[in-house]
């Protein structure tokens, strides 16, 4: 059953994705770019998914497990550290200079674009180098 | 009537979007127990669970999902090969440092209230509006 709606939640995650316009990398730039031709209709996309996530989440924080019986899995993390503050920087970074983050490239990539098959490569590389250095550290 | 005469308006069609964004997220905490982030679904792949792929594939299927009832809605990709390149590796990066991405903390973190969350998306969106600045109107990349 967890492995079907893992299935289900992400075609309907895609499909959403789709939907929402966050697939096309130029609109994400135009919503990204203040000072030009501002695109503003990306802000309701976060808006309409944390309208009815904030609902079943508040739901969830009062559970020990799910309906379905697997533990709730959320995180108890508080603290604003380093890797926080200057991984979404670095993330952000990456964004604005493409246009993709990492959910709208893998179903671009699905769809056969061969640019977010670059970009997907690139990111799964840059996720590897991080548990090199991670584990390095240690 | 297909699916993009209805969802011709860009705001209507980001509002419809996020809202099943948000169906999404919401069905794989509630039944999964589990926090719907993308960054953090792929970089844990490595180590093999089912669910991961599963979810993955499901993603994968959507783009022909959608073409089952319209035609995919046109796409540009302005980068070019090095500029995806160097994305690529800092989209990376820098979300397995932040533990998660537009999804993990700017959907579901956000909807929990995490302070975390509200900070990071406060971070990315700022980086990315900086860069998005410096790339199209001072050096007109």
């Amino acid at each position: 059953m967890l492995n079907i709606n893992a299935f289900v939640v992400g075609l309907l995650f895609g499909l959403g994705l789709i939907i929402s316009g966050m697939t096309d990398p130029s609109k994400v730039i135009g919503f990204l770019d203040l000072a030009g031709a501002w695109d503003p209709s990306l802000a309701f996309v976060m808006g309409g998914a944390i309208l009815v996530g904030a609902g079943a989440f508040t739901l969830a924080k009062k559970r020990q497990r799910s309906l379905l019986g697997a533990p709730m899995q959320l995180s108890s993390a508080t603290e604003l550290d380093k890797g926080l503050l200057i991984g979404s920087l670095v993330f952000g970074i990456g964004w604005g200079l493409s246009g993709f983050c990492p959910g709208p490239a893998v179903v671009s990539a699905a769809a056969g674009q061969p640019k977010a098959w670059i970009f997907v490569a690139s990111m799964l590389a840059g996720m590897a180098l991080y548990v090199m250095i991670d584990r390095r550290g240690k | 009537m297909n699916l993009s005469d209805f969802t011709h308006s860009a705001y209507i069609a980001g509002l419809l979007g996020g809202l099943l964004i948000g169906i999404a997220a919401a069905l794989f905490v509630l039944l999964n127990g589990r926090i719907a982030g993308i960054s953090g679904i792929l970089a844990g792949l490595l180590q093999a669970e089912t669910w991961r792929v599963l979810f993955l594939l499901g993603m994968a299927a959507a783009p022909f999902v959608y073409q089952m009832a319209s035609s995919l809605p046109p796409v540009t990709i302005e980068a070019g090969t090095a500029q995806l390149i160097i994305a690529g590796l800092l989209v990376g990066l820098g979300t397995s440092y932040a533990s998660g991405c537009t999804s993990g903390h700017g959907v579901c973190g956000i909807s929990r209230g995490s302070i975390r969350s509200i900070a990071a998306t406060l971070t990315f969106m700022m980086a990315g509006i900086i860069t998005v600045y410096l790339t199209r109107h001072l050096i007109g990349l």
